[in-house]
């Protein structure tokens, strides 16, 4: 039987397992719409195009499935431009459909033409410009699979509008063929042996773990390897869900904002077993003074990844999870008694900590509450500035795939309609945005999205009428000049309660518990104003370019 | 620091942007071409690309070619340099002649085993093919007479069976 485009497209989805789509309408997109309309396939509606693409990195985080959204051509198609990036940047899977300019028309700057595959091509794993319907299909089958696999991340499929209108004799395949594609997942055997004896030679190791646990579900042998071998396990920002925070051998967040203890033994290791981590400069400062005494021991899916900022002694190409599966049963428990105990030292003499002012709310204890209140168990979405770092910091994470935050490209914005697409996914859990005003106010439409969809969403707002992060810098490299930083704010009560949205304030330290408390209990969207201490800075701090042992806040 | 030249040989699907996804990498990541030279194989689907590459060091090059081998569109990539390979590289020269010195340009075309494919009042279009160091020969030889313009393919590339080693 015959079928248009657009319901090809809607009955490809179908045959992927999806549930939902995020989008937004235009004309480009109509008869996808109309066919969607039509089959009464889920549909949400954000209020920007970025949200759709964040919404669906949110869905896509929370559950490990590929995440769909949809916008029509033109302003449509570069409004998802950041939330490409962003799913890019932290190795997301979306498959993004945009609506073109019918074939006829294109590359004549035709009404809302945009040459979307071209400007995406460097923030999306693969993307496709279909030209002829009957190949629409193959390539719906192909973006999932692209999107899903190896080293995850986004693909976009811009379909032009006579594609959506012609007629298929609608096939979909049950295989797809990509010689150019083939992902290593099992890790050279020998490799792994080697790596074997490096670690049991090993007297100081440490592993850093990156967000590649998270996407390969490793973590319970990350857990394993931790504790066979006692080694202290250091996160990066996107794998802090990635090993209890509360375990005797988490040292939490290595790097730029990470715990001094954790930058201390990655300086002072003889080995680091890197997982599934990228070495970003965040993590490694100035990066020859880099983990100066140590192997490096690296696992990681992408080839490009090994070797590319670090040097690695013994790389392993291959899935986190399968390559850590074969690698324990080899190790025998290790102790490392002195250097655990040297570890335990620095945790009593560096802890994280803050200062406790009377009158001024201190932020790191309104995420601090938040943490103990939830019992580390919500889903933290996060926007971008100290927010995010004291988000990071404060709250102790206790299972994978309950942090979600903007790690590579630090999108502001980012948080809130990414717990749209978590709550989406996840309707019986507790789905929390950690908030900055600055950051909130780019996506702030959304309280629209909440509020239609009823998704019991619970905004904490760490208001501190800055956009603190820079500040934080102008502070301590500007001599204070706080040059467009400072931020005049509408009040964020009222414009929620506008949206018909609940709205809290908190104003002095005793009011964070008894607030949070009712926020959290409240059946439906609640949006806390925390009016925090507006010059608190995210401490310790590497300096950029500085050896992460050099850190501001920390006196040796 | 200094640059090495290496010759990659790329098997790409001949889909449409696939250039301009290598041309991107290169220009996105600051690595250098020197040489590029596409065109289809013995299968329309399929297309070779040789390429020409600056790198400071191993490293380098081993980050060139990973993210080449990352795009979904690249099948196949080998670094040739070292290998036994004919290379070719195709050049068209127009070069100032007059009668005194037609003999002399002659004479360097022949040597060359070149050709002339076109002559007018004010000067010659010479062909001349070969490897690279070939190519930068003639030109320097032709140089003296006055190189009016140039149109060079790009180094092309196969490498020799086994068999006739
Ligand atoms: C889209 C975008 N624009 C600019 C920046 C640069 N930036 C990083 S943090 C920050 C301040 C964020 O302010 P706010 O959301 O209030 O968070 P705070 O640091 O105050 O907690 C800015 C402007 C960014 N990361 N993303
Ligand atoms: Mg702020």
């Amino acid at each position: 039987m015959k079928i248009t485009g657009a319901q090809a497209v809607v009955e490809s989805l179908r045959r992927e397992g999806v549930e939902v789509i995020f989008g937004y309408p235009g004309g480009a997109v109509i008869p996808i719409y109309d066919a969607m309309y039509q089959a009464g396939f889920r549909h949400i509606l954000t209020r920007h195009e970025q949200a759709a693409a964040h919404a669906a990195h949110g869905y896509a985080r929370s559950t490990g499935k590929v995440g769909v959204c949809i916008a029509t051509s033109g302003p449509g198609a570069t409004n998802l431009v950041t939330g490409l990036a962003t799913a890019y940047m932290d190795s997301v899977p979306i498959v993004a459909f945009t609506g073109q300019v019918a074939t006829g028309l294109l590359g004549r700057d035709s009404f809302q033409e945009a040459d979307i595959t071209g400007i995406t091509m460097p923030i999306t794993k693969h993307n496709y410009l279909v030209k002829r319907v009957t190949d629409l299909p193959a390539i719906i089958k192909e973006a999932f699979y692209i999107a899903g696999t190896g080293r995850p991340g986004p693909v976009l499929i811009d379909i032009p509008k006579d594609v959506s209108t012609n007629l298929v004799d609608f096939y979909y395949p049950e295989q797809v063929n990509l010689p150019g594609y083939r992902p290593v997942y099992e890790g050279n055997a020998r490799q792994i042996k080697a790596a074997a004896a490096l670690i049991q030679e090993a007297k100081k190791p440490v592993i850093y773990a990156g967000g590649g646990v998270i996407i390969s579900g490793a973590e319970e042998e990350l857990l394993r390897l931790a504790e066979t071998i006692q080694a202290p396990v250091a996160t990066t920002l996107m794998a802090l869900d990635a090993f209890p925070g509360d375990h005797p051998l988490s040292l939490r967040m290595l790097g730029m904002h990470g715990t001094a203890y954790a930058n201390f033994a990655v300086t002072e290791a003889d080995l680091i077993i890197a997982v599934g981590a990228r070495f970003d400069d965040r993590v490694t400062g100035k990066v020859d003074t880099f983990a100066p005494n140590a192997k490096i021991l690296q696992i990681d899916i992408d080839p490009a990844e090994i070797g590319k900022n670090v040097r690695a002694d013994l790389p392993i190409v291959g899935d986190v999870k399968r390559v850590l599966a074969e690698l324990v049963p080899l190790l025998p428990r290790q102790e490392h008694e002195a250097w655990l105990e040297q570890i335990a030292e620095w945790k009593r003499k560096y802890p994280l900590t803050y200062d406790q002012q009377e009158d001024l709310i201190a932020p790191q204890m309104v995420v601090e509450t938040l943490s103990e209140l939830t019992r580390g168990e919500a889903i933290i979405c996060t926007e971008v500035g100290q927010n995010q770092m004291w988000a990071a910091q404060f709250y102790c994470f206790k299972k994978p795939r309950s942090f979600i935050t903007s790690g590579g490209l630090g999108t502001m914005g980012f948080g809130f309609p990414a717990a749209v697409g978590v709550q989406i996914a996840n309707p019986d859990r507790l789905v929390v945005d950690i908030a900055g005003d600055g950051s909130l106010q780019m996506n702030i439409q959304e309280l629209a999205t909440v509020a239609t969809y009823k998704l019991p969403v619970k905004i904490i707002l760490l208001n501190n009428c800055y956009l603190g992060m820079v500040r934080q810098w102008q502070e301590i490299f500007c001599e204070k000049r706080y040059a467009a930083t400072e931020l005049q704010n509408p009040d964020f009560c009222k414009l929620a309660e506008a949206y018909g949205i609940k709205a809290l304030s908190v104003e002095k330290p005793e009011e964070i518990r008894p607030k949070l408390e009712e926020a959290l209990n409240y059946d439906g969207p609640v949006l806390v104003d925390c009016r925090i201490n507006p010059e608190e800075n995210v401490m310790p701090m590497v300096p950029p370019n500085a050896a992460i042992y050099d850190m501001l806040g920390v006196e040796k | 620091m200094k640059k090495h030249s290496h010759t990659l040989a790329i098997l790409v699907m001949n889909n449409p942007g696939v250039m301009a996804r290598i041309a991107g990498l290169y220009s996105r990541r600051g690595y250098n071409i020197s040489s590029l030279a596409v065109g289809e194989t013995e299968d329309p689907r399929i297309s070779r690309i040789t390429l020409v590459v600056e790198a400071e060091d191993e490293n380098e090059l081993e980050q060139i070619t990973k993210q080449l081998y990352k795009l979904i569109d690249v099948i196949k990539l080998s670094d040739i340099t070292k290998d036994d390979a004919v290379e070719r590289e195709l050049a068209l020269i127009k070069v100032h002649c007059n009668s005194t010195n037609r003999s002399e340009i002659l004479q360097i075309v022949d040597i060359f085993r070149a050709k002339i494919v076109d002559v007018s009042q004010e000067g010659v279009i010479i062909e001349a093919t070969g490897d690279s160091d070939k190519i930068q020969a003639i030109l320097d030889l032709l140089r003296p007479f006055g190189i009016r313009e140039i149109a060079r393919t790009g180094k092309v590339a196969l490498v020799r069976s086994a068999a006739g080693r």
